[in-house]
């Protein structure tokens, strides 16, 4: 028997086209936020509002996954935006290579904001960088408030954590207290949004959030590209 | 589920790994941060099956778990962090900061002798 030490990166393939992507996306100025969350948290209904809401403000583009059909795909472009829908027929997250091709599905010149609806999972998508600029998690009221303490990966990751459904509040037992103290030791640095995407609640603190990260970003990058020019 | 991605990918690593080194691997040894979210048996089981056909088939894993770890930022200690009691063993303080989450790594491949 001899043994040889290798010390290689299991999914260096993704993480290179993750690499890709990201040198992608900088080079446009165009921030791409890869939103993650358990099956039925509202996620579609979330960006369809988002898309509304924003309208004339940011023009958003959407790259969506689902294990089968387009039906989030047409619910998106029925709100107003450019659509993309990866079909990864059974596998439970996307990858990065998926991304690559779907920025060329997009009319990605025109765009000022990109967000990637994974496929609903509440684990194996937090552990594919997609290179995406940001990973944002959804938490629905229904789900229960034991989410972040049960799942921590996303939320530690998370650049912003939207807790939706809270018109529905009253019905249920979810803490919203102890749920804030939960990502928060996971994540001190993570804006928490509470959000009715049904009802329009606390939507515009999170676009005003949204548009204002667009907006930095691309006045940032031109500041930064400024002296080679 | 994921586990069937990250076995796919460690075994065309290994495969590569085999060619290069013209032999017959029969274990090898990974290491995964606890955000990986890998499940030891789904994974020997995803393992298992796509292996089924190529040079990995029957070999042995040994997966190595690393836990999260934070740093107080009072002493600057480093401990194993646990969301329920989430304070530095030595201070109690719940002052800290996670460190960040160990990649998934191939480590090490046992070769069958010539």
């Amino acid at each position: 028997m001899r043994k040889i030490k290798v010390r290689k990166k299991i999914l260096i393939a993704n993480e290179e086209y993750a690499a890709k992507n990201r040198a992608f996306l900088k080079d446009r100025k165009l921030p791409c936020l890869n939103v993650i969350s358990s099956p039925g948290s509202g996620k579609t209904t979330l960006l369809a509002k988002t898309i509304e809401t924003l309208r004339g403000k940011l023009s958003i583009g959407v790259i969506e996954g689902d294990i089968q059909t387009d039906i989030d795909a047409k619910r998106i472009r029925k709100a107003g935006a450019p659509a993309h829908q990866i079909n990864t027929e059974g596998a439970c997250h996307l990858s990065a290579a998926q991304i690559s091709y779907a920025f060329h599905k997009l009319p990605i010149d025109r765009l000022d904001l990109v967000f990637i609806e994974n496929v609903g999972n509440l684990v194996c998508p937090s552990t594919f960088d997609l290179g995406e600029t940001d990973k944002i998690a959804v938490l629905s009221v229904p789900e229960g408030d034991d989410k972040p303490a049960k799942y921590p990966m996303i939320f530690a990751r998370a650049a912003a954590v939207l807790i939706n459904k809270i018109d529905i509040l009253y019905a249920t037992d979810f803490n919203i207290k102890k749920v804030k103290a939960d990502i928060s030791k996971l994540n001190k640095k993570t804006k928490i949004f509470l959000v009715s995407a049904k009802t329009g609640e606390g939507m515009k603190q999170w676009c005003d959030w949204l548009e204002k990260r667009a907006i930095n970003k691309r006045t940032k990058s031109a500041k930064k590209t400024r002296p080679r020019q | 589920m994921h586990e069937a991605s990250i076995a796919q990918a460690l075994i065309e690593t290994i495969s590569a790994e085999a060619k290069k080194q013209k032999g017959k691997p029969v274990a090898a040894k990974i290491s995964c941060g606890a955000f990986s979210g890998v499940n030891d048996e789904a994974l020997r089981f995803a393992f298992e099956a796509i292996s089924e056909g190529t040079v990995c088939k029957n070999m042995k894993l040994a997966i190595e778990q690393k836990p999260i770890q934070a740093r107080c930022k009072k002493n600057g200690h480093t401990y194993v962090f646990d969301l329920h009691k989430p304070r530095c063993p030595k201070c109690r303080c719940e002052d800290f900061e996670l460190l960040p989450d160990e990649p998934l790594l191939l480590e090490e491949i046992t070769f069958e002798d010539k």
